[in-house]
């Protein structure tokens, strides 16, 4: 079957398998930011957004972008260095493999909400599992970061 | 993992229907969660989402919720937050993640009628219809409980009332399945006690909750959490055992009346 897609508003009209999940789709794109990192939909590792809402591509039917919108990490360079500075700064980024899913779910959550609370922080992220920082480094530079956008947030 | 032969976006209900009974290898596609996990190689995959059935509605004595409707959207809809307040937030929360619960639909959940799923906990404490292609419209309980015909779930409606909720979760870790969870809601004087994860399905304690008044006194509450555990079903899991279960039912309907009634 074919579809019609733009990504990282560039667009792409290609021959899929009705079963080819976006994950695999945009990864044979080139934009192999987007990882896998579990079977179980369960690890936020490969979070695009489509129609600018973040979701698991591993869990979308490329079928299903036909006419829609897909970001990847790639299309947000400029916002991702930032967010990954203030990661990295506060030794958060340690084998770096979970920064991708979790880099484009912080971009969602900043166009979501405005001051978000330690609380709304960490709901919003509970679905991007990392395996090295315990989370602590991670929430700072989250402040951090959102503290430098003039957005106030509750100081937990 | 699982496959498909084909993809069919439908122009219609019918067209869905017609494809669905022609092999038992076309299947109705949800947000695909729980599907992918199988190994099962379908022929048709059947997509609603052109057919506007990932929407919230008000009709004059219900609230109506499309099978495509993201889990995300429930719990951020203002109209179901002012009708029920923060329930659906509450009991979807622990679901994964933001982007899991911005895939997994309404209908699917619903339709796989999981034990453990906080979904039907919480549609269970309040006045909950199905609406099926083939067998029409039945209480969510009926559903649950009725054969496991193919049909396609078309929406579901809550009536419109004034009601307090309430909902708890006990989890290993926050976000896996529940080892036990429970919503209580409080309509018109009448309560609603619902309990899932026992581990099997949800559940209303119906006659544990007719012993409780608007403003029950401790003792009132009491005999309500004994009948809870003598009415319902607890099991045992590689989550918990029944006695255990059987406690924390107490301790999280305890919280639930107590957080309705402050
Ligand atoms: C890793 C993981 C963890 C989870 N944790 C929780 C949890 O903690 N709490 C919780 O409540 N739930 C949990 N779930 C379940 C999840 O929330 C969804 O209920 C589940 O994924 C099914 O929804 P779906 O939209 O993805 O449906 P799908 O996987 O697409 O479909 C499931 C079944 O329903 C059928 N179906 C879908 N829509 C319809 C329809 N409209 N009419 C008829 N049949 C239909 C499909 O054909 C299929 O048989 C979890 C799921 C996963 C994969
Ligand atoms: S690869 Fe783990 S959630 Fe998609
Ligand atoms: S830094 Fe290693 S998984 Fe997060």
């Amino acid at each position: 079957m074919q579809i019609t897609c733009r990504i990282n508003k560039r667009e792409f009209i290609r021959d899929i398998e009705p079963d080819l999940l976006l994950i695999d789709f945009v990864r044979s794109l080139g934009f192999k930011s987007v990882k896998r990192g579990c079977d179980t939909s369960n690890c936020g590792l490969c979070t695009v957004w489509v129609d600018e809402k973040p979701v698991l591509s591993c869990s979308v039917l490329a079928a299903r972008v036909n006419h829609k919108a897909v970001t990847t990490l790639e299309g947000l360079e400029e916002e991702a260095k930032e967010v990954g500075w203030f990661l990295a700064t506060q030794g958060a980024e340690q084998c770096g493999f979970c920064s991708p899913g979790l880099i484009m779910n912080i971009l969602a959550m900043k166009a979501e909400f405005k001051n978000p609370t330690t609380e709304d922080i960490k709901q919003y992220l509970a679905g991007n599992l990392c395996r090295c920082s315990g989370y602590e480094s991670q929430l700072r530079a989250i402040k951090n970061y959102f503290d430098l956008q003039g957005v106030a947030h509750e100081n937990c | 993992m699982f496959g498909l032969k084909e993809y069919r976006a439908v122009q219609s209900l019918d067209e869905a229907h017609e494809l669905l009974m022609q092999s038992r290898d076309n299947v109705i596609l949800g947000g695909l969660l729980w599907m992918k996990m199988g190994r099962k190689q379908y022929h048709t995959g059947i997509d609603l989402s052109g057919l506007g059935l990932n929407m919230i509605s008000e009709t004059e004595d219900s609230i109506d919720i499309g099978c495509m409707t993201p889990l995300r959207q429930m719990e951020t809809s203002p109209l179901l937050h002012q009708w029920f307040g923060p329930l659906f937030s509450d009991a979807f929360k622990g679901i994964v993640g933001v982007q899991f619960r911005n895939l997994a639909t309404l209908g699917g959940s619903v339709y796989s009628r999981f034990g453990f799923s906080d979904v039907i906990t919480a549609l269970t404490a309040l006045d909950t219809q199905i609406h099926l292609y083939q067998a029409g419209t039945v209480s969510l309980s009926e559903f649950l409980n009725m054969d496991q015909k193919r049909d396609i779930l078309i929406k579901a409606v809550i009536r419109k009332q004034a009601v307090k909720t309430n909902f708890q979760t006990r989890r290993k870790s926050a976000t896996d399945f529940p080892v036990l969870s429970v919503a209580v809601s409080l309509c018109n004087g009448q309560w609603k006690i619902a309990v899932g994860a026992r581990p099997s399905r949800a559940a209303l304690a119906k006659k544990a909750a007719d012993l409780l008044s608007s403003e029950p006194d401790e003792e009132k509450i009491t005999a309500t959490l004994d009948s809870v555990v003598n009415e319902l079903s607890f099991g045992t899991d590689q989550r918990a055992g029944s006695d255990y279960r059987k406690v924390l039912a107490k301790v999280l309907v305890k919280r639930g009346i107590n957080a309705i009634c402050r």
